[in-house]
């Protein structure tokens, strides 16, 4: 028997649901060309989705060493504040998103040695980040949103490139970068090692602190990115609201993507669907006109049945429920 | 002497694969200490936990009290009057000592609780043992020790007639030690009876009435301590008759090299692991450590490969001192180290052969400079065929391999670093015959390659077999080394038991 990609079962859900959706909405599925960009709903679940899709590329790796970080909303919301900031207080772009990124940077390290060195466990050393992390948001844009009028920024989340929109091409270029950086260098190898055995790891000579430092490091720079393209997207910084709940949407899709949370094998691009999976929910029911305020509830199903989806031994069960239904 | 308190007869477990107990009859009476022994795989934990109700018996019965018993869980046996105090100090550290006493079955009424009898209760289980403290601190603000009496103060709590306590000495200093031998006296005088789990032989003649020694799952026998000597005992322990004349010549040849240790730890030494002790290790020999379980073998083996921090000594690796603070010095340097855990320290499970066989030698080369898929395959290639390791392919899980093809897994990963000196930590437990052999040939064939080769196992015909001499520990310090033709079976059975002091 052939091993069956991994991916396979990200990849089914996100299928069944456009399914359904067209299905529901015949127009769903259609994209059109319109002065030379690109315009449809599939355009707008991958731009929507690029911010999510980056924050959960981060997220992989960090879960992947059997960690997790919740502070990625805030690192949205502190990078968007500091582009606000920053740009409107005449400062070039260079800088601004250079600044942005450094403050990701600073955010993870903070985290990372929280985490690895002083052994603090990664959701408590994380939380103190995701609860502070407004504040320090609330503190740079002087409790303001403050407005963003700079086209080139601007450009960024809304722009087109050869009439495709440029977020997610930038976020797509990353995810390539990303896959690359770790499964043509050992950095894969290290970390899957110490997610799956830290103890085995450290004895046969791997740097397990470094390792674990350095995926909430890059977690950190992913949030400040995506805290670029969050502000951006609004033209604004919003230190309250940008990036709230991200972290959930970056977990989940993480974990729909077949990364288990216990750590170990990782699946970068399996992330990248399944952040595509939870906007298309999330676009599935503004269409539907579902009030915001129930929107969690059919999200919240979706989610445990792709999750149960990813559990073979759940698969296997179903499997036998069938067999057993054949010959009764 | 006094009517048996318990009585288990004709004892069977089953576990997949494993027969852990056969036909074992095991009697404590009211009023002895009796201690429990034997050697790695014994079935003395089992035994406990059948009798304690963690897993239920196949086979035998259990009579307590002159009655038959069932427990199936460590509450009815609790019930029953049987308690029991485990190795970990299985408490709460952040709850209260009056807490943790009354845990589970805390005094009061209609759901709330009665702080007043929560204490009065604990402070007099803690007064029985003669114990002072204050019963609101927080268990976890306490030593070990103390928390071990109060472990035994909960035990108590529950008016128990029989208590088990499973190598209760394991962390304890030897004030300590002797503080809860003076409790386990007085409960002795009290009338309960004792089941005392141990490793420590000096403490077995210190404080026990009785002994009974099993060994793979059987009744060895039941003897009187103070009619059995310690090397009857050892022997016993190890299934060997010590007095019959041994003399296998250790099969290994005996190097005497002038050239300089390519590792040697002077006085290298660790409060409450191992004392001070020199280690030296030349080329091309094998060097055992020998002694019995507990004896600190693992800690110094930890001690060498930088997994532990030394408080004293000195470190040299090729004649210059060199500071391993860590595995990843210790493998820059030269050193390899099978853990005696494979499973929590060896293995990546979920990963495959290749990435297990592979990660050493990658972690050795840094981050960047990865090995192709062409170079890792070669690789696997190279060391499955020279191990004869039995897997569908390199891609397959680790985890779903046999123990002894695990094992040559993480040989292999170590001898892909191609390093100056090899620690193995229990290289051939739990893996079949076969397996051992190939396994013993690979040392040797270490050895002439001119490896330094640091074996260590609780078979002593094993150390024997392989080693050109042995460092022999006893009670976590050195004992004596054993070279030449004095490597023998007999004569390191009777080092490892102290028994010619």
């Amino acid at each position: 028997m052939k091993a069956r990609s991994p991916l396979v079962w990200p990849l089914a859900g996100l299928a069944a649901l456009l399914l359904l959706n067209a299905v529901f909405n015949p127009g769903f599925l259609r994209i059109t060309l319109l002065g030379g960009h690109l315009y449809g709903v599939p355009v707008d679940i991958l731009a929507q989705g690029s911010r999510t899709m980056l924050v959960a590329l981060g997220m992989t790796l960090v879960i992947a060493t059997g960690g997790i970080d919740l502070s990625v909303g805030s690192v949205v919301a502190i990078a968007g504040a500091v582009c606000a900031v920053l740009l409107e207080g005449g400062h070039s772009l260079g800088l601004t998103l250079t600044a942005a990124v450094g403050a990701g940077l600073l955010a993870g390290t903070t985290n990372g040695v929280l985490v690895a060195r002083a052994g603090v466990q990664p959701i408590v050393a994380t939380l103190i980040l995701m609860v502070a992390g407004r504040g320090i948001a609330q503190l740079i844009v002087g409790g303001q949103v403050v407005i963003i009028s700079s086209p080139s920024f601007d450009y960024l989340a809304n722009g087109f490139l050869f009439g495709f929109p440029v977020a997610p091409l930038l976020v797509a270029a990353l995810y390539l970068i990303t896959h690359f950086a770790v499964r043509r260098t050992a950095a894969g190898l290290f970390i899957e090692a110490v997610g799956d055995n830290e103890t085995a790891a450290r004895f046969a000579g791997l740097a397990a602190t470094r390792i674990k430092t350095c995926t909430y490091v890059f977690c950190g720079a992913c949030a400040g990115f995506a805290g670029i393209l969050s502000a951006a997207n609004i033209r604004a910084a919003d230190a309250y609201r940008a990036g709230e709940n991200m972290e959930l949407d970056a977990i989940f899709a993480v974990v729909v993507g077949g990364t288990a949370l216990t750590g170990g094998r990782f699946l970068i691009l399996g992330s990248a669907i399944g952040a595509l999976l939870i906007q298309t929910l999330t676009t599935t029911m503004y269409n539907l006109g579902m009030p915001p305020a129930i929107a969690p509830v059919p999200k919240a199903i979706v989610i445990v049945f792709a999750c149960l989806l990813q559990s073979s031994a759940f698969r296997a069960q179903m499997g036998g429920l069938f067999k057993t239904r054949t010959v009764a | 002497m006094s009517s048996p308190l318990l009585e288990m007869r004709g004892i069977g477990k089953r576990f997949p694969g494993v027969k852990a107990l056969q036909e074992v009859d095991f009697t404590v009476r009211a009023g002895e200490i009796h201690a429990l022994l034997g050697e790695n795989g014994a079935g003395k934990s089992t035994l406990i936990k059948v009798l304690t109700g963690v897993h239920p018996a196949d086979e035998g019965e259990i009579h307590f009290e002159g009655k038959l018993i069932r427990p199936a869980t460590p509450k009815e046996a609790g019930r029953c009057g049987i308690s029991t105090v485990y190795q970990e100090v299985n408490l709460v550290p952040s709850l209260s000592i009056a807490e943790n006493i009354t845990l589970g079955r805390q005094p009061g009424k209609l759901g709330l609780l009665s702080w007043r009898a929560i204490r009065g209760r604990a402070r007099a289980a803690l007064a029985r043992l003669e114990v002072d403290c204050d019963v609101d601190a927080e268990l976890g603000s306490l030593s070990v020790a103390l928390q071990q009496m109060v472990a035994i103060a909960r035990a108590l709590d529950t008016e128990a007639r029989l208590l088990v306590l499973d190598e209760p000495t394991a962390s304890l200093d030897e004030r300590e030690v002797a503080e809860l031998f003076g409790i386990m006296r007085k409960l002795r005088g009290d009338g309960l009876g004792i089941v005392f789990v141990t490793h420590f032989l000096d403490q077995v003649y210190a404080v026990t009435d009785r002994l009974t020694v099993l060994r793979n799952g059987r009744l060895v026998g039941e003897y009187a301590t103070a009619g059995l000597d310690r090397l009857q005992l050892v022997g016993r322990m190890l299934g060997r008759e010590v007095n019959a004349a041994d003399f296998s010549p250790g099969a290994a040849a005996i190097r005497k090299d002038s050239a300089p240790p390519v590792l040697a730890a002077q006085q290298l030494g660790r409060r409450g692991a191992i004392a001070p002790l020199d280690v030296a290790l030349h080329p091309g020999e094998v060097v055992g450590l020998g002694g019995l379980l507990g004896s600190g073998r693992t800690e110094t083996a930890r001690l060498l490969f930088g997994i532990d921090a030394a408080d004293s000594g000195k470190l040299s690796v090729g004649g210059v001192a060199m500071k391993i603070d860590s595995p990843r010095d210790a493998v820059r340097h030269g050193l390899a180290f099978c853990s005696e855990d494979r499973k929590s320290e060896g293995i990546l499970p979920n990963l495959s052969v290749r990435e297990n066989l592979v990660l050493a030698f990658q972690g050795k080369r840094g981050v960047l400079r990865a090995l192709s898929r062409v170079e890792q395959n070669r690789l696997c290639e190279h060391y499955i065929k020279a191990l004869r390791i039995k897997t569908a392919d390199a891609g397959t899980a680790i985890k779903n391999l046999s123990g002894g093809n695990q094992q040559k897994v993480l040989l292999a990963r170590w001898l892909a670093v191609q390093p100056t000196v090899v620690i193995l930590d229990e290289p051939t437990r739990g893996i079949d015959i076969g397996a051992k052999q190939e396994i013993e040939q690979l040392i040797a064939k270490l050895r002439d390659d001119g490896l330094a080769v640091l074996f260590i196992s609780s078979e002593v015909e094993e150390v024997v077999r392989n080693c050109s001499r042995v460092l022999v520990l006893r009670e976590r310090r050195f004992a004596g080394e054993v070279t030449g033709t004095d490597l023998s079976t007999e004569h390191l059975i009777q080092m490892m038991a102290g028994a010619h002091e």
